[in-house]
């Protein structure tokens, strides 16, 4: 039981991660249509941001952790954000009125540009970091001897998603923005015409995510402390089955998903096998689009003829 | 922007030489900032496994004076070009000339590659690089099927590889069977899986069944990692058997093909066989196509693309077409595979990423989606192109993807800008690309 | 009364969560007759016509199909493809759904699709060229030919669908469903763009189609002209029921009619009608 109980633990803080890159796939998909490939790779861009941001400030001598993590997440947050906007520029604007197939073999190529660009620019080997956030809390001593913790990283991740997810929810259901988020999702056209800048719109859009993008960065990279130019494919697949399992479009979805993403793969892991926990997210994708397309929130779809 | 071509150029370079200064020294500010931490701070981890860092600020001046410059000159290409969008309107003569010289083509190109191994009998090297051409020609060709003809992203095509290469390599290694029984056995294989992941899959729109495919491939890839005991993991199967010619081995020895006709053996000559072996079995995908799009199920596929609820309300059983679809394709996937395996006589799963399937569906959009002729000459200018990065290895992935997202802003319907009808009272015309869907529209 | 009707649709219910877009709606289509359906826009016509061709399946009722051998289907019980292959139904659509990048002929080769892959023993025999396969090819591209005759496009059969100007391409439509050999033709709005010339044109087709073939026609149309020239019987509906039923002169008459084009009140209606105009 409290080996449970730590596994759920555990998969929540993971979910949360997941999470916070499903808002930034659910959010693109929901008001351009595409599914942004190179969102996972974002991701990793906003991980090693917060990396060799932290490893400047603690060279130059600071030693206050809150002030260097708070330092840490603004820096990686703005500049993943001009790399999202960056992306959404080069690769996906002039293929807006395309068809199809055209912006998602574009988001593939960029996809292998972040990796690559990551690879030869940083090196290839995996760039590991001490335990920056350390300590945390027993909750529960068991009588087989096993130990329920809540570490303290823990409580960071959960505490700077659920502060974010409030600001985020506020940002796209009381302001200007948000509200012109909502029309160009229902119609671009229209929401042009009754005077909303679509481009800057879209443009927000995927700055946001990529932000968002970026905070999950930085909490993997002081949760498992390193990070790799490879992390992005796998965690983006993850995290666009969390978009989908909470149904695409929807917001509180993908946090819902990916919380269950979370905690599917980590009690996978723990119970049956670790070697194939990548292979339980994906298949979960597979069955949820099968079983349930439109996802746990989203809307049923009516096929026009 | 309607340019008065008789206005002189002066007053309109004015203004514009200002704009594009600006335009220039925003996106290398922009540069400044993406690059500042990732190119301007070089982590590594140190020996004793601390990570440290050191600054090329150097490097980052030169990238972001490379964008400056850049800038500008993307901004007087454009204002000479025209906006990427513009469409040029071909007339109907021209597209027709083009697609009759295009015919002239493949028969050339046909010959040609017949004649390689006697042209470069003695260069190894191109003779390899041959045969690795026409496997991605066949994958493409495979893949056409799926993409091209019926409309259906599939990303991971890579999975009917593998399938192949595994089936044949785990027969002959096991079961001792040999490559001309392995290989129907492995297309029927591929096939049956083809059928078995297409079918939980045909409802699913474009983008979903694109990501959908690409989980398959994935799961493929890593059920071979970790079932060792049937795959040997990501240590692979080795001494795969090399092909024989119905049973008469390549070797120098006494019962060898050299010996029973009289000449000298030498190591070239299995290449030679492998490279005629590939070429058969991509002729024989080129032919079996081409029959096929002349046969119902051929045009099902193609008015799928086309309009899928259409079909519906034509009587079509548009599950039983998309299955033929992913089974033929997935058949040839097998094939090429099986092929593969026997080629490099070991596998392992590192040859089986999603890169691959990247790859090959690259190859099919560039060649213009349908088009026989277009897949192959894209199979030969990717599989070229990235021969030129040998020594460059890091950075062909790099390129790949740049190509990618510029060839989807360029040319999206590939190189081939027409389509050939299957059948005709009069005139065989060429349709344009433009009119021609790409499926799931 | 079922007997000479070829399409019986009863108490039919379409509910799409909260909103009902066809109510209890049931009315007949004789046999070698056109029956128009007809109404102000949102009446609920085109979710009619997508539940008799499967592309919705009814909330409540039934719509039977009586072939002429007197075998009868249920058409709530079928779905998809099989309502074309084996009740035999044809539909075009409201937004034309021709096959853009290919030919004329090629669209109505495709409609040939079941006839050709059983002539072609699922592929097999038609890979290997065999000769009963290429009389079936060549009988498809005859039957083809003739219906290109009949709308006047021979001379564009190899040019792109896409290509053809609009009234060409709704004719093309027209010609693609007649290929399949149905019994029951059903047209969404076939004269919506055409202009007077093309709409008598689109008229001559249908009635030949009636008389020629033998096939019964379904049609949804705005154009009264043409509704009021050629259908046999004519059903009205507004929001999601039939408001009248009967023939073309009755249909134009009755004050419901009027009153739910107008917008108006059906007695606003009849003192229209009786003070004379």
């Amino acid at each position: 039981m409290d080996y449970f109980a730590q596994q759920l633990i555990n998969g929540l803080v993971l979910g949360s991660i997941y999470g916070l890159i499903a808002i930034g796939y659910t959010m693109v998909y929901g008001i351009v249509g595409m599914i942004n490939f190179a969102h996972g790779d974002i991701f990793m861009i906003g991980g090693f941001i917060a990396l060799i941001t932290f490893l400047i400030l603690v060279s130059f001598g600071l030693t206050a952790i809150p002030l260097i993590l708070l330092v840490v997440l603004l820096v990686s947050m703005a500049i993943t954000a001009l790399y999202g906007w960056t992306v959404e520029r080069i690769a996906y604007r002039p293929l807006r009125h395309s068809f199809r197939l055209a912006p998602m073999l574009s988001a593939i190529g960029m996809s292998f540009v972040l990796t690559n660009y990551s690879q030869i620019v940083q090196g290839a080997r995996v760039k590991p970091v001490p335990p920056i956030i350390t300590g945390g809390y027993t909750l529960h001593e068991g009588s087989g001897g096993f130990v329920v913790q809540l570490s303290n990283i823990q409580i960071v991740v959960v505490i700077t998603t659920v502060v974010l997810l409030a600001l985020f929810t506020w940002l796209v259901s009381r302001t200007r923005l948000g509200r012109d988020m909502r029309a160009c999702e229902q119609d671009q056209t229209m929401a042009a015409l009754v005077g909303v800048d679509v481009d800057r719109t879209i443009s927000m859009t995927f700055v946001i995510g990529a932000a968002l993008a970026a905070v999950a960065g930085m909490m993997y990279l002081l949760y498992y402390g390193q990070v790799d130019f490879n992390m992005g494919f796998v965690a983006g697949i993850k995290a666009f089955t969390a978009a989908v399992l909470g149904g695409i479009g929807s917001l509180p979805g993908a946090m819902l998903g990916g919380l269950a993403i979370g905690l599917i793969e980590t009690l996978w892991s723990a119970y049956f096998s670790v070697e194939y926990k990548d292979v339980a997210a994906f298949s979960i994708l597979i069955v949820v689009l099968i079983f349930l397309p439109t996802g746990l929130l989203g809307r049923p779809e009516v096929e026009k003829v | 922007m309607s340019a008065n071509p008789a206005a002189p150029k002066q007053a309109s370079r004015g203004p514009g030489a200002a704009f594009i200064f600006k335009k220039a020294l925003i996106s290398a500010l922009v540069a400044l900032v993406l690059f500042s931490l990732m190119l301007g701070v070089r982590t590594e981890a140190g020996s004793d496994g601390q990570l440290t860092y050191w600054t090329r600020f150097g490097d980052l001046a030169a990238m972001v004076a490379t964008v400056f410059g850049g800038s500008i000159v993307m901004e007087l290409l454009r204002q000479w070009w025209g906006p990427v969008g513009t469409i040029r309107a071909v007339p109907p003569k021209v597209t027709s000339a083009l697609a009759l010289a295009g015919r002239g083509v493949a028969p050339l190109l046909l010959i040609f590659t017949f004649l390689v191994p006697v042209i470069f009998y003695n260069e190894r090297y191109i003779l390899d690089l041959g045969i690795l051409v026409l496997t991605y020609v066949m994958l493409g060709w495979g893949l056409n099927v799926v993409v091209g003809l019926a409309g259906l992203l599939d990303l991971g095509y890579v999975a009917f590889y593998a399938v192949g290469a595994y089936s044949y390599a785990l027969l002959a290694t096991n079961f001792g069977l040999s490559f001309w029984v392995c290989l129907p056995l492995a297309g029927i294989l591929a096939a049956f899986w083809g059928v078995l992941l297409g079918f939980p899959v045909l409802r699913l729109r474009g983008d979903y069944l694109a990501i959908v495919t690409l989980a398959f491939g994935e799961i493929i890839r890593l059920v071979i990692i970790n079932w060792q005991s049937l795959t040997g993991g990501p240590n692979g199967v080795s001494g795969i058997p090399r092909p024989t010619l119905f049973g008469i081995p390549l070797s120098p020895g006494d019962d060898g093909l050299a010996a029973m006709l009289g000449i000298e053996f030498s190591p070239t000559h299995r290449i030679v066989f492998l490279f005629y072996l590939i070429l058969a079995l991509a002729l024989l995908t080129n032919w079996v196509t081409i029959r096929l799009r002349r046969l119902p199920i051929g045009r099902a596929w193609e008015a799928l693309r086309e309009d899928e609820v259409a079909c519906r309300a034509l009587g079509i059983n548009t599950t039983t077409t998309k299955l033929t679809a992913f089974a033929t394709g997935a058949m040839f996937g097998g094939f090429a595979g099986a092929f593969f395996a026997t080629r490099q006589g070991f596998i392992s799963p590192e040859s089986f990423t999603f890169q691959e399937s990247a790859l090959v569906l690259a190859i099919v959009v560039l060649g213009g989606m349908g088009s026989q002729l277009g897949v192959a000459l894209a199979a030969l200018s990717m599989i070229g192109g990235f021969e030129l990065f040998r020594g460059f290895d890091q950075y062909r992935m790099l390129v790949f993807g740049m190509a990618m997202v510029l060839l989807m802003i360029w040319r999206p319907r590939g190189l081939i800008g027409h389509r050939a009808p299957t059948v005709f009272l009069e005139r065989n015309q060429a349709i344009s690309s433009d009119l021609v869907k790409e499926g799931h529209g | 009364m079922s007997g000479e009707h070829i399409l019986s649709v009863d108490h039919l219910t379409m509910r799409f969560g909260g909103i009902v877009a066809v109510n209890d709606l049931s009315f007949g289509a004789e046999r070698r007759q056109i029956t128009a359906l007809i109404g102000p826009n949102g009446a609920g016509k085109t979710t009619v016509f997508n539940c008799i061709t499967g592309f919705y399946k009814p909330t409540a009722g039934g719509m039977r199909l009586t072939h002429d051998d007197g075998h009868s289907i249920q058409l709530e019980r079928l779905n998809d493809f099989r309502i074309s292959k084996q009740a035999r139904v044809a539909r075009t659509f409201q937004n034309i759904r021709l096959f853009p990048g290919m030919t004329a002929l090629e669209n109505l080769m495709v409609a040939q699709h079941n006839a050709l892959m059983r002539a072609s023993g699922l592929t097999l025999l038609g890979l290997l060229g065999v000769p009963s396969w290429r009389v079936a090819e060549k009988q498809a591209i005859d039957l083809a030919r003739t219906w290109l005759v009949r709308i006047g496009l021979l001379d564009r059969a190899d040019d792109a669908a896409g290509n053809l100007p609009y009234g060409d391409q709704r004719r093309l439509e027209i010609a693609r469903a007649m290929c399949t050999e149905p019994a029951l033709l059903c047209l969404d709005e076939p004269a919506a763009g055409l202009n007077a010339r093309e709409s008598a044109a689109l008229s001559e087709l249908l009635l030949a189609i009636r008389t020629e073939q033998g096939t019964s026609i379904l049609l949804i149309e705005h154009d009264m002209s043409v509704v009021m020239e050629i259908s046999d019987h004519v059903v009205v509906m507004d929001y999601g029921v039939k408001i009248a039923e009967g023939t073309p002169q009755q249909v134009r008459d009755d004050p419901k009619v009027i009153a739910a084009y107008l917008g108006a009140d059906e007695e606003e209606a009849i003192a229209v009608m009786e003070s004379g105009t």
